[in-house]
């Protein structure tokens, strides 16, 4: 079994794997109720986008995708970084990490 | 640069008003800011050449290029005296509120002078989306006016105002948007000038409602009937007037409604010349139904402002039916009819709003006896029902006679329903004067804790004006006519390729100061430039 | 003097009256406010009679002075000036008015002296004056128009110049909304004139004025002269208009005698005469004139029978007088009709005043059934009276004889007259004759009813004085007008009053001269009918005072019926005002509030129920937006991809 991983697996079992990892990343989004899991479903729903990018980076020589991995990246930490702040500090006001709670915006 | 300084100089009124540091004084500072437009006003009419049926004093810029919309003004004979009207009533109007408004003073006079910036820039804007723009910028100050300043149902009131002009001037934006179009088709620029659009041979098609001529004529005269307000698109003017402070109603009534009838002279009529005479049936029975029904419903009014605000109704919808008679009777008695609607029910407005101060009740069947306790204040009244029922020698009978002889010549089965009016006026004018001046003395009036004060030095001075203005305008009528005749005889004369030249008096501001103008000021013909050498041809 | 400095004083001395009266309302003194006012109106007088005597220097042919002061409206063919013409009709209209008005303003001095707001009044006199010289001395229909209106304002200001009660404001309301319906008419027929002569200047619509008789009803000059005979008839309180008059009463006496009786009522008239070359021309008009005329004369004449105030029944006299002046335009005798005008102008204001005198000495008691005899504490108003009695129920010589007669003449023999016409003269001439000797012999003569608490006085000079004025004219005013039939007995007396009016007078077409017995039987009947009616009426009212009232009960139903004046007034209520008041309140209620303004809410309704609905997508769950994103996007891409 000489295979090579790396050759034997193609692009299509990296865009699989993103997009299963989407979607388990907007299952958590759409259907769980605490805001620091939705936070973090948020998280990995970006890194499945960036493993398309790194993937088609690849596939294709090109660096460009890399480049977009590291903004993705970095807005992705302070995206978090404000994302958890925002929690915290709702935690703090109303004792509550359940996202139902928060429907003021209602029209 | 008059134009532009007689519309913005408001606007940098509006600005000193905001910066000003004493509270006290802002009244003081309204009052001589707008004698001052006034003043500049006059120097326009002193330059302006009543034979030339041009466009005077043009300005004339590239605003939005790409869209061939410019920044247009210009003043003839038919909006001359509207903008008269305007800086005059302004005047009027800070005197007459002195003491009614006493709460946010500042913005008060902001929105005033906002509002006429707006109502000056209607009158000259020569350019469609020019002119859009102080259409619907008139409407903010306004609302803000009855919405802060007004009665206890303001809110319901400056939202139907709002909503239904509103609901008319989106119809004519998109008919202008459509019109600039043509001009591309036509011209393979776009162009939003009048004089472009006066160009256009807009196709006609008689008989059907759908034809481009139609539409796009339905679409401006909804705008401006609801403005009037014509007929059935009339309820919200009593509402608003009825909600409204003084000074609110009075612009209302003075200008805000010529608004309506101004865009029918300036806009439909020349524009859509096909049109106008196919449906001018139309127009002429609102204007007749409107003339009768506002007279009825005025009368069985409880309330005395809602009485005046359903009279404009009725005095609005001789405008109408004068203009669409297409004859030089009805342009000027429609004319005529605007300036003198805007002094007498004005003056109608402030006089209602002295009594309401002094009693805080409009209510009709409260009063009684006034004459007696008020001899002053009913001498005014007496003269400006007088106008309003249009007894000669005051303003009123000029321009109802000039419509009505327009009307008959034009359709006489409309004259002679519209005749009617001048009896039902009498009737609810006078029924009202009865109820409040004459008989035993009514509640308000029999008060004995608070004694009812007759009219005091200021608000005399408010009211000398303007009972001035209905005789002169009523015994030296030829003196306004005279101004607007050229314009009107272009109007009647050129049916179906009106058009209109440029005169541009290029002349230093100080030209414009009364009394130094320059001895060739009217010669205009030498620096005319001929827009429009062909009309006619086809 | 110059023309124009004599009529700008004609006219505006009276305004001028006006204004410092007007300003000075606050003042109490009469003395003062007469003295300025009637000043104000001897001048114009006096200025009048410096224009009528130029007029009568001048050739017959040209006899007219026309100024015209500046150019009042200018719009394409329509040219009107501030124009004013002195001729042969309008000279004895302004001398009429400047002379019967100052005799009235010296009457009102003392009339009106105890009054509070008696600058106001002098004020509003001076400024009808003004108003009706405008209204006989404007050159065309539109300054005509002008005073017309005018006068309108000042009546309705005089009825109610005792405002505070609410009846006498409603009377002058009454008498200007009538005479605005009439007015509106009068514009229709300026604007018929206007548009088919293209002018409205009485000279040259007079000139324009076809000579063919218009035989259709719907032709320009019959609907024309049609519409201002509505005008007339409000202005000149004819049927069906006339309704205001006897309302107006409530007005001060003089101003009854000024406004109600002697000048403004007379406009309608005057301005048939003035254009009588046009209403020539349209016999249908002047079938219908004639006829409303006479119908008036006759109908107004059985109401005075029954009134029991005494300006009641000199109004209903005033509105019968006039109908004669219709019926004697409509038959073409416009003289005769300016005739009539005249004296009775005179004699009516001479009754007015007398009236006025006996009001004040009664205590503004106004009931004939409380008064009589009251010629021992009244003697001079009493022969003043008696004379306008004698004058008004026509016989010789005074003054209303000789109008009457040549009214009744023409209307018997002129081609447009008939016999009936003829009739209902006679008819409303004896009538006349009746309610007039019963008003005097109630007022004067008989047995005193006097309250005993009153006690009658004979009026201050100011007041007799205009009364011997006006007597004297009642006696004397008719002798210019003197018809040929008399005057050849008399040494060939002319008839000054035909020669005068001659050129300005269009001749009736047909018209043949009578035969002299023809009109001295004519002349015997109307004098014999009137006597024979005055002694009947004497009897009744002084002799056997039950039996007029046995009289009236026999015949109950017709008696009550006139008693109320035929209902005319309940009529127009029920017919006209109060459903006019409730068709606009239901259209106020249903139409504005209920309909239009609903129409707005349910468009409002639909805008907001479809925000209703998208607004509860917005659920303000974050979790549902993103699944609406992610739907969203499923859509678009599998839009995208099978596309």
């Amino acid at each position: 079994m000489n295979i090579s991983i790396i050759t034997d697996i193609t692009l299509a079992h990296y865009l699989i794997l993103a997009a299963v990892l989407f979607v388990i990343g907007m299952a958590g989004v759409l259907l769980r109720r605490n805001v620091i899991v939705l936070l973090m479903s948020i998280e990995l729903m970006l890194n499945s986008v960036n493993l398309t990018f790194i993937a088609f980076s690849k596939y294709l020589g090109l660096l460009d995708g890399h480049i977009m991995v590291f903004f993705v990246m970095t807005i992705a930490a302070a995206e978090a970084a404000v994302g958890l702040a925002l929690a915290v500090s709702i935690f703090k006001r109303f004792k509550e990490v359940n996202i139902r709670f928060f429907e003021h915006l209602k029209g | 640069m008059i134009l532009s300084t007689l519309v913005f100089l408001p606007l940098l009124f509006a600005f000193i008003v905001l910066i000003w540091p004493n509270l006290k004084t802002v009244r003081h500072l309204a009052l001589g800011l707008s004698i001052a437009e006034f003043i500049v006003s006059l120097g326009m009419l002193e330059n302006f050449n009543p034979q030339s049926a041009s466009l005077q004093f043009v300005e004339k810029f590239n605003w939005i290029e790409r869209f061939g919309i410019q920044y247009f003004f210009g003043v003839d004979g038919i909006s001359l005296w509207l903008v008269l009207l305007t800086t005059f009533l302004t005047p009027v109007i800070i005197l007459a509120s002195w003491s009614s408004i006493s709460e946010k003073l500042k913005g008060f006079h902001i929105c005033l002078f906002i509002l006429q910036t707006a109502m000056l820039g209607t009158f000259l804007a020569m350019d469609a989306v020019f002119f859009y723009a102080f259409w619907e910028l008139s409407l903010v100050p306004m609302y803000f006016m009855i919405g802060i300043w007004g009665g206890a149902r303001r809110i319901y009131a400056t939202v139907k105002f709002f909503i239904f002009t509103m609901a008319g001037s989106v119809l004519m934006l998109v008919a202008i948007v459509y019109m600039m179009y043509l001009t591309q088709e036509a011209t393979g620029h776009m162009s939003a000038s009048l004089l472009e659009f006066y160009k256009l041979k807009i196709p006609f098609v008689g008989g059907t409602f759908f034809s481009v001529q139609t539409l796009l004529f339905f679409a401006f005269a909804l705008a401006f009937a609801i403005k009037v307000p014509a007929f059935p698109v009339h309820t919200w003017l009593p509402d608003a007037h009825v909600e409204a402070p003084t000074p609110g109603s009075v612009i209302l009534a003075g200008v805000m409604l010529k608004m309506g009838t101004y865009g029918f002279m300036r806009w439909v009529i020349p524009l859509f010349p096909e049109a106008s005479e196919y449906w001018a049936w139309l127009f002429m029975l609102i204007g007749t139904v409107g003339i009768i029904y506002g007279a009825l419903v005025a009368m069985v009014q409880p309330d005395v402002k809602k009485l005046v605000a359903y009279s404009s109704v009725s005095h609005m919808g001789y405008i109408l039916v004068g203009l669409f008679a297409f004859n030089a009777y009805g342009f000027s008695g429609g004319l005529f009819q605007m300036l003198s609607h805007g002094i007498s029910t004005g003056a109608l407005f402030i006089l209602i709003g002295m009594i309401y101060e002094r009693t805080h009740s409009r209510e009709i069947s409260k009063y009684g006896g006034l004459a007696g306790v008020l001899p002053i204040f009913t001498i005014f009244f007496f003269i400006i029902t007088l106008s309003s029922i249009a007894v000669p020698m005051t303003n009123g009978f000029v321009g109802e006679f000039l419509i009505l002889i327009g009307t008959f010549k034009a359709q006489p089965a409309f004259a002679y329903f519209a005749v009617s009016g001048v009896v039902l006026g009498a009737v609810y004018m006078l029924w009202m004067f009865k109820r409040v001046f004459f008989g035993a003395q009514g509640e308000l009036v029999r008060d004995e804790k608070h004694p009812l004060k007759d009219l005091n030095a200021r608000e005399i001075a408010v009211l000398v004006p303007m009972v001035a203005m209905v005789f002169i305008m009523g015994l030296a009528p030829n003196y306004f006519l005279n101004y607007s005749k050229a314009s009107i005889d272009n109007l009647v004369n050129s049916k179906n390729g009106y058009s209109l030249t440029l005169t541009e008096n290029a002349q230093s501001i100080l030209d414009f100061v009364p009394g130094n103008a320059p001895s060739g000021a009217s010669d205009g013909s030498a620096n005319v430039s001929k827009i429009t050498p062909e009309q006619g041809d086809n | 003097m110059n023309h124009s400095v004599l009529m700008a004083l004609v006219v505006l001395s009276p305004f001028v009256g006006f204004l410092i009266n007007g300003l000075r309302y606050k003042k109490h003194s009469g003395n003062v406010a007469g003295g300025i006012a009637t000043l104000a109106i001897a001048i114009s007088f006096v200025s009048s009679i410096l224009l009528v005597i130029d007029l009568i220097g001048m050739p017959s042919e040209t006899r007219r002075i026309a100024i015209s002061f500046f150019e009042w409206i200018a719009v394409d063919k329509l040219r009107v000036n501030a124009g004013f013409v002195v001729d042969q009709i309008s000279a004895i209209m302004i001398l009429i008015i400047t002379g019967v008005g100052t005799l009235i303003h010296i009457f009102s001095i003392g009339y009106m002296h105890h009054d509070k707001g008696v600058a106001k009044y002098f004020a509003y006199l001076n400024l009808f004056i003004f108003n009706m010289l405008l209204l006989v001395l404007g050159d065309s229909l539109l300054v005509m128009f002008v005073g017309w209106e005018g006068v309108g304002l000042c009546s309705y200001l005089l009825i109610g110049f005792w405002f505070t009660d609410s009846e006498k404001a409603a009377a002058g309301m009454k008498a200007f909304i009538t005479n605005r319906v009439g007015d509106a008419a009068f514009l229709l027929g300026m604007f018929i004139l206007f548009m088919s002569f293209g002018t409205l200047n009485f000279h040259e619509l007079n000139a324009l004025a076809p000579t063919v008789a218009e035989a259709s009803w719907m032709g320009s000059v019959t609907l024309g002269t049609l519409m201002l005979f509505i005008g007339a008839t409000g202005k000149s309180a004819q049927i069906p208009l006339y309704v205001w008059l006897p309302d107006a009463m409530a007005g001060p006496t003089p101003v009854s005698a000024l406004i109600h009786a002697a000048t403004m009522v007379t406009a309608g008239v005057y301005m048939i005469v003035r254009l009588n070359p046009l209403f020539l021309a349209a016999p249908n008009t002047l079938m219908v004139i004639a006829i409303i005329g006479a119908a008036t004369a006759v109908l107004a004449a059985t109401i005075g029978m029954t009134q029991w105030d005494i300006k009641k029944v000199l109004a209903y006299s005033t509105v019968s007088q006039l109908g004669y002046m219709f019926l004697a335009c409509g038959v073409g005798a416009f003289g005769a009709a300016m005739f009539h005008l005249m004296t009775h102008a005179f004699f009516k204001a001479l009754m007015f005043l007398g009236s006025g005198s006996v009001i004040h000495a009664m205590h503004e008691e106004q009931d004939i059934r409380k008064m009589g005899a009251l010629r021992k504490f009244l003697p001079i108003t009493h022969i003043t009276f008696l004379l306008g009695w004698l004058a008004i129920i026509g016989i010789p010589p005074f003054a209303g004889f000789f109008s009457k007669d040549e009214i009744l003449a023409y209307a018997f023999h002129s081609p447009l007259g008939s016999t009936w016409l003829w009739a209902a003269g006679a008819l409303g001439a004896t009538l006349t004759a009746f309610y007039m000797t019963r008003l005097m012999a109630l007022t004067f003569w008989g047995k005193s009813r006097v309250p005993a608490k009153t006690h009658p006085h004979e009026s201050p000079v100011s007041m007799t004085l205009p009364l011997i004025v006006l007597a004297v004219l009642s006696v004397i005013g008719g002798w210019i007008g003197i018809p040929h039939v008399i005057g050849e007995h008399l040494g060939d007396v002319p008839n000054i009053w035909e020669h005068w009016l001659h050129p300005l007078i269009r001749e009736v077409p047909n018209m043949t001269h009578m035969d002299p017995s023809t009109e001295w039987a004519l002349m015997g009947t109307s004098v014999g009918l009137a006597s024979i009616s005055a002694f009947i009426a004497y009897n009744f009212y002084v002799t056997s005072l039950d039996l007029p009232k046995k009289f009236a009960e026999s015949i109950k139903p017709i008696y009550n019926v006139i008693y109320n004046k035929y209902f005319v007034d309940e009529a127009y209520f029920a017919g006209v005002i109060n459903p006019l008041v409730n068709v606009s309140k239901n259209l106020w209620f249903y139409f504005d509030v209920n309909f239009i303004d609903k129409c707005t809410y349910v468009i409002a309704d639909l805008i907001k129920g479809m925000g209703n609905l998208s607004r509860s997508l917005q659920t303000g769950n974050l979790q549902q937006y993103a699944m609406y994103i992610g739907i969203g996007i499923v859509v678009v891409l599998s839009f995208v991809i099978t596309r």
